[in-house]
């Protein structure tokens, strides 16, 4: 255990000088800042107002950056130590190989968590001063969400860092990765469902394996499903489950499929040579 | 104390160690030579459990260095060829090697004070921004507080200066008592005076084993 503290404190430490990290804590309290003096508080807009929209708008944009973000910065970390010969050196003390990994992913989770969840709890301490209604329900489901967007993504991203030969690949599958999530499964289906070949039922499916699309919908669950913004998959998802089941399942299932992709990275990692 | 027996390794169809047998034991201090490429380093990476051999094993005192390779380590310090890019500062890596090795602090600081190493006034300094030879110097300080029965070294002398390089020689002389000291070396009359062994590589196998 002291070692699995070990690795997670000395990473976090690491990764905190990092310049990446400024850049990434900047993005996020940038984005809070931006809306207040934006205004977005203020504005009344197709049935939001106040806090809520700020938070709204707040995870939509982080939904699409933390992401590709996370996978950025840590889709490095186990083949860049290997690659410098990091790897050769601090492995050489007596440390499992359980605890090395895991500490590193538990030290790398609470660096990019705790940005996205400060500039989330200063907007709405900002807001409490200035005297908006805090939407409680909202910032919960959101804290979680973010919880299982994150591990999600360092998951998949420490799989890959497990098995690439070389950062740059490692950096293209990340890319890739997070385009093809973003976008390409949506334009897919959107095409599939046009043809009307396949049965909704299936392409609804498809569309809530991706982690995005059912943190995009879970997003907005929370406000009245006769809303337009919501876009038809939101829709329908909404329409045939009931709204705790499925915030339940927004949380859960992301956070499985992080725990999933960590797991087989590290039984690559435990597997291949080390150096 | 250290067994290795028929052990091969392969990366892609390249033979870099092929069948090597031979034991070390305790007193005996070994110098290991051959052509760059003859697999010395792999050896060494082999002993620490790094590589998955295609075939035959490592054993230190019984144990297997991958499945064991926390009782295994405690036992073995080590400097690589290639000091690497560490980002901590020398703060963090003491508090790292101390916490995980039980090293005591104290002894770091007393062994880079002997190799001539002003760690006080550079620790909050990233590792990696030391020079070359400063490195050197910082993990020989390490490798020998960490009062280990193996002693592994790959080529640490290569960035230090003469005056360093007696330091470190001298420090070695006082430590290799009852010890494995395995040295891979190309200047075999620098440590004629520490080796009681020489053995020399070529293309993946021992050459040559011959006491002295
Ligand atoms: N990770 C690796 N992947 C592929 N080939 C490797 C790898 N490590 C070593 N080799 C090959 O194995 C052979 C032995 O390399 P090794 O590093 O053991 O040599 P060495 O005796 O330490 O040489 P030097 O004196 O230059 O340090 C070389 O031909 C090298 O190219
Ligand atoms: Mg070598």
């Amino acid at each position: 255990m002291k070692n699995l503290y070990l690795i997670a404190y000395l990473d976090l430490k690491e990764s905190i000088r990092a310049k990446w990290f400024l850049v990434y804590s900047l993005v996020f309290g940038g984005l809070i800042a931006l809306f207040f003096i934006a205004g977005v508080t203020e504005s009344q807009v197709m049935g939001f107002s106040g806090l809520s929209r700020l938070l709204l708008m707040y995870i939509q944009i982080t939904i699409v950056i933390l992401p590709i973000f996370i996978l950025i910065t840590t889709v490095r970390s186990i083949s860049g130590d290997r690659d410098n010969h990091i790897l050769e050196y601090m492995l050489s003390f007596p440390i499992s190989l359980k605890q090395y990994y895991w500490g590193k992913i538990i030290g790398r989770f609470i660096t990019v968590y705790l940005p996205v969840f400060f500039a989330m709890v200063i907007a709405v301490l900002y807001g409490a001063i200035k005297g908006a209604a805090i939407p409680w329900s909202i910032f919960f489901l959101y804290t979680g969400l973010l919880f299982a967007l994150s591990s999600a993504f360092l998951g998949i991203a420490f799989f890959i860092s497990s098995f690439v030969k070389s950062s740059e690949v490692a950096l293209g599958i990340a890319f890739f990765i997070w385009i093809f999530l973003l976008a390409f499964i949506d334009i897919a289906l959107i095409s599939l469902m046009m043809q009307q070949r396949f049965n909704p039922q299936l392409i609804l499916f498809l569309a809530m394996i991706n982690p995005m699309e059912i943190f995009r919908v879970a997003a907005i669950s929370l406000f009245d499903p006769e809303l337009t913004v919501m876009g038809p998959v939101a829709f329908y998802i909404l329409d045939s489950m009931s709204q705790g089941i499925f915030v339940l399942l927004s949380v859960v299932y992301p956070f499985s499929i992080g725990l999933i992709f960590a797991f087989l990275g590290f039984k690559i990692f435990e597997k291949k040579d080390l150096v | 104390m250290i067994k290795v027996s028929q052990l091969t390794k392969k990366f892609g169809s390249h033979l870099s160690l092929d069948s090597v047998s031979c034991e070390f034991h305790k007193n005996e201090s070994i110098a290991l030579m051959g052509a760059n490429g003859a697999g010395k380093t792999t050896l060494i990476r082999s002993i620490l459990g790094y590589y998955h051999p295609d075939s035959g094993e490592v054993l230190i005192d019984g144990l297997n260095p991958i499945k064991e390779r926390v009782k295994v380590l405690k036992n073995i310090s080590f400097v690589p060829q290639l000091p690497p890019p560490i980002k901590l500062s020398l703060d963090e890596l003491m508090h790292y090697v101390c916490t995980s090795a039980d090293v005591d602090k104290e002894l770091i600081l007393h062994y880079a004070n002997e190799m001539k190493l002003d760690l006080k006034s550079n620790l909050n300094k990233s590792f990696f921004k030391l020079s070359g030879g400063m490195k050197q110097k910082m993990l020989i300080a390490i490798s020998l507080a960490k009062k280990s029965d193996i002693i592994i070294y790959d080529e640490p002398t290569a960035n230090l200066d003469p005056q360093a390089r007696d330091d470190f020689y001298r420090l070695l002389k006082q430590n290799e008592d009852e010890k494995v000291l395995l040295f891979v070396t190309h200047r075999l009359e620098e440590v004629k005076e520490l080796v009681n062994r020489q053995i020399y590589m070529d293309l993946g196998k021992v050459v040559s084993d011959e006491k002295i």
